[in-house]
């Protein structure tokens, strides 16, 4: 049984996420070799045996506490990372800090870089890399993997690929359509081709699926968006369209398939939620359907619970404090009973209802940006709606929280950020490029946002 | 002392091979690269090899290169990736890369398409006036990409040839463009701007589109259980096409009539051939002239559920409905006989009642496998010549 509690702080990083320390490669290597160390430990072996107490060590199988060094290493080192689609928990929120309310030209734009190609994909920030993918060429088949010195915006590393997947989409997206991953050591770049590619932090390829390749008829003639998820040490990524349709998790490490399940097949534009367990080797991924909501354990593909309700197919999930939050025509706040492996309905409000963004779930308030682009905020515990804000749109951008603001980038350029509590208020507005349709990062005090044609740093900077 | 400065020499040596794997290794380092499959097979043997020829002196590029002639579309990933790693570290370590050979890759034909066209980027970082060298030859490359850029150029020209006194020029620029260019909006604009300088441009034919069809429907398509179970109904047309023939239809006896697709892009309107329908399925058939055994490809778009058949043998099938529809959405490589070929295209409309919904037809267009035109031998009309035929 899951134990419910509301997040109060600003940032609902759990497990000491919000933790940012220095990432030094002695201590990485510190980390390694007590997972090494860990090898040793009489009575962890491999193996088949059932999961044990959650506090014990002695019996635990090997593979969960390499799971949880390596969660260990990722939340020392990525503290403040944004290691994923709407950061490392999913949750759209960087941390407490407060970051420019408005930004120019000439205030607070710490950089700004060229990309190669288009792409609706959002950045990641990993130990000091901005990471981002782009597709050009007429077909967009030329797939590109990009890091950057988050401090200069100097390009570190860039990889091309051609894509052995279909490219075929709609002309509003791109084949650069997913949001890349990371767990701290690797990245992890998926592309609407669902070519699978996995470089190391300096760009050393490690693996490289062709998803496609290997099932030709998993396709979509409007493109795929769908964004990994890493957990449990595992790569989850949720093939889902009117062909065949699978969610299958690779193993981060040397990218063979751990395990595969077929999916109903109808299209899904939305990307795997992580559901944090008290310890990473209770963390739950959560998937939706156009029949159902399904929660899987990483490490076995094994069904935990099933909410058996049809979902949104764009706008995500999100989790706060153990609750869920599903975009169905409204949100269904979700309560997860691993015991009865279903998920149970709290409360339902259907003037929560996301168009093509996610929502946001922080410090008991759900955030939500529904058609016609009206910010509409609803109290997490019970759905009651709080306020409504009307905004400049159209917003296809998953918002993000960071220091008490919400900022929230149009598709014409437009980031407006909104000042939180019980009275909302619009107290910036600023210009990027247009035709935006991906997600911000926020990481180490700094906001970076991905334009068609390039990446923006905007951070304090002292006049 | 002898034994430590063995230790010295090996350390030294070490120490070179760490910053350049020799020449003599990057056949085996290659060849665990080639070796790399679907599933991840191979991928750990192949890791590791990569960091080594990702250590390689740039002056083997050529070789690199050269892998991906012979390369799987998975293979070719790895090399490349080995390929931009060498480049770039060497630009980075201010070191030059070998220009000369490069381009001597670049304008050997033998090589593969990606290849040459990755060679060519990493050359024009090196040299930036090869593309002057390089472009104005290129129409009729057998890199797509490399013709995209040679015919971008005779676009950009032309498009500056403004006033009566240089239409003529223009038209002969656009012309050549058309001719050359592969990727459909580069001919889109090309016949857009022919036609607004008063040429006739017979688009459909240019693409390779057919537009003589006979068709026949509708029949059932109706959802049972969440199944169209016309889809996979087998009607008279699939038993054997008889065009002379009648059959039972949805909504009494059904015969073969001519429809033509009158626009660019060779569009087949079903909803206009048998008035607007949901839950059906209709057939379309067309005969193929070709002078001998040809490999070519047939590109299809639809927004509905397909089955194509060539000579009554099945070569595609779709079961897709209303998920987009886009040019040369489904490419499927064929071998046409001599004589007549036959095609047959079943398309399912199912039971959504959205607007956008509403489509029920599809698009086939025979070519090369750059995207050029194979047209039938009956194929009435003249044919656009050029250079790059």
């Amino acid at each position: 049984m899951w134990r419910f509690f509301w997040c109060t702080c600003t940032c609902p990083r759990k497990r000491g996420h919000g933790t940012q320390l220095s990432a030094t490669e002695t201590k990485l290597n510190r980390v390694s070799s007590v997972g090494n160390a860990l090898r040793g430990i009489p009575g962890v072996g491999k193996g088949g045996a059932q999961r044990s107490s959650r506090n014990a060590t002695e019996g635990v199988p090997y593979s969960l506490l390499r799971v949880a060094v390596a969660a260990i290493a990722v939340l020392l080192f990525c503290g403040s990372d944004w290691l994923q689609f709407r950061g490392t928990d999913n949750a759209s929120v960087g941390g407490d800090k407060q970051l420019p309310l408005r930004f120019g030209p000439d205030e607070h734009v710490a950089w700004k870089a060229a990309l190669p190609g288009s792409g609706p994909s959002g950045p990641i920030v990993v130990r000091g890399r901005v990471v981002v993918t782009a597709a050009s060429g007429a077909s967009q088949d030329r797939l590109h993997v990009l890091a950057l010195d988050a401090a200069s915006g100097k390009l570190r590393w860039q990889r091309q690929l051609w894509a052995t997947g279909s490219t075929t989409h709609n002309p509003f997206g791109g084949v650069a359509a997913n949001t890349p991953a990371s767990d701290g050591r690797r990245i992890f770049a998926l592309f609407s081709s669902n070519d699978l590619v996995c470089f190391d932090l300096d760009g050393n390829l490690q693996w490289l699926r062709g998803l496609s390749y290997e099932c030709p008829l998993a396709r979509n003639n409007a493109g795929m968006a769908s964004s990994p998820l890493v957990v449990g040490g595992a790569v989850i990524a949720q093939v889902q369209n009117a062909g065949e349709s699978f969610v299958v998790a690779i193993d981060a490490s040397t990218g063979q398939t751990r395990w595969r399940i077929e999916r109903e097949q109808a299209p899904i534009w939305s990307s795997p939620t992580v559901l944090r367990g008290k310890t990473p080797a209770d963390d739950l991924v959560l998937l939706q359907s156009r029949s159902n909501f399904t929660a899987y354990d990483p490490a076995t593909g094994r069904v935990r619970a099933v909410y058996d309700h049809w979902c949104d197919t764009i706008a995500s999930a999100t989790t706060c404090g153990g609750r869920v939050f599903l975009p169905a025509a409204g949100i269904h706040a979700l309560g997860c009973d691993l015991t009865a492996g279903r998920m149970t309905l709290l409360w339902s409000q259907p003037r929560l209802r996301a168009g093509e963004s996610s929502p946001v779930a922080c410090g008991g308030r759900l955030y939500v940006v529904k058609d016609g682009s009206i910010l509409v905020c609803g109290d997490a515990s019970d759905g009651r709606i709080l306020w409504q804000l009307r905004l400049k749109g159209p917003i296809w951008a998953t918002p993000v929280l960071a220091g008490g603001y919400l900022y929230l980038v149009n598709h014409d350029g437009l980031v407006q950020t909104v000042r939180l509590g019980d009275k909302p208020e619009v107290v910036g507005g600023s210009r990027i490029d247009p035709g935006v349709l991906a997600s911000p990062a926020v990481a180490d005090g700094a906001l970076y946002f991905r334009c068609p044609q390039s990446l923006w740093k905007v951070a304090r900077i002292s006049p | 002392m002898k034994s430590l400065a063995n230790l010295l020499a090996a350390g030294l040596l070490a120490g070179l091979v760490s910053v350049s794997a020799p020449a003599a290794e990057i056949g085996p380092l290659l060849a665990k690269l080639q070796a790399v499959g679907p599933n991840g097979k191979g991928h750990r043997e192949a890791a590791e090899a990569w960091r080594d020829l990702a250590r390689t002196d740039a002056a083997k590029l050529p070789d690199l290169l050269a892998a991906l002639d012979h390369a799987g579309p998975l293979a070719a990933n790895w090399i490349s990736t080995a390929i931009d790693a060498v480049a770039q570290r060497t630009i980075e370590s201010g070191g030059t890369l070998p220009a000369p050979e490069l381009e001597k890759f670049v304008r050997d034909r033998r090589h593969a398409p990606r290849a040459r066209r990755l060679a060519y980027e990493w050359l024009r970082r090196a040299d930036p006036t090869a593309p002057e060298r390089l472009i104005p030859g290129a129409l009729d490359d057998p890199s797509v990409e490399m013709r995209r850029d040679a015919v971008a150029r005779l676009l950009d020209q032309a498009s500056e040839l403004a006033g009566p006194q240089r239409k003529a020029d223009a038209v002969a620029l656009y012309h050549k463009a058309l001719v050359a260019a592969r990727d459909a909006d580069q001919i889109a604009l090309a016949a857009e701007r022919l036609r607004s300088l008063g040429q006739t441009v017979d688009l459909a034919r240019q693409f390779g589109f057919i537009v003589a069809w006979k068709v026949i429907g509708p029949f059932d398509n109706d959802e049972d259980q969440g199944s169209d179970k016309g889809y996979d109904a087998v009607y008279p047309p699939e038993t054997g096409v008889n065009l002379a023939s009648s059959c039972p239809g949805r909504h009494g006896v059904v015969r073969w009539i001519d429809y033509t697709a009158a626009d660019d892009y060779g569009n087949v309107d079903l909803n206009v051939a048998f008035g607007v329908e949901k839950s059906v399925a209709g057939y379309a058939s067309a005969d193929f002239f070709s002078a001998g055994r040809q490999e070519v490809e047939i590109r299809v778009a639809s927004d509905n559920a397909l089955k194509i058949w060539l000579n009554g043998k099945l070569i595609d099938r779709r079961h897709v409905y209303h998920g987009s529809s886009q040019l040369d959405q489904y490419v499927t490589p064929i071998v046409l006989q001599p004589g007549r070929n036959r095609f047959l295209v079943k398309v399912c409309q199912n039971a959504q009642t959205q607007d956008w919904a509403r489509g029920w037809g599809f698009q086939l267009r025979v070519c090369d496998r750059l995207g050029a035109a194979v047209l039938s031998g009956d194929r009435p009309g003249k044919e656009v010549r050029g250079e790059s035929r």
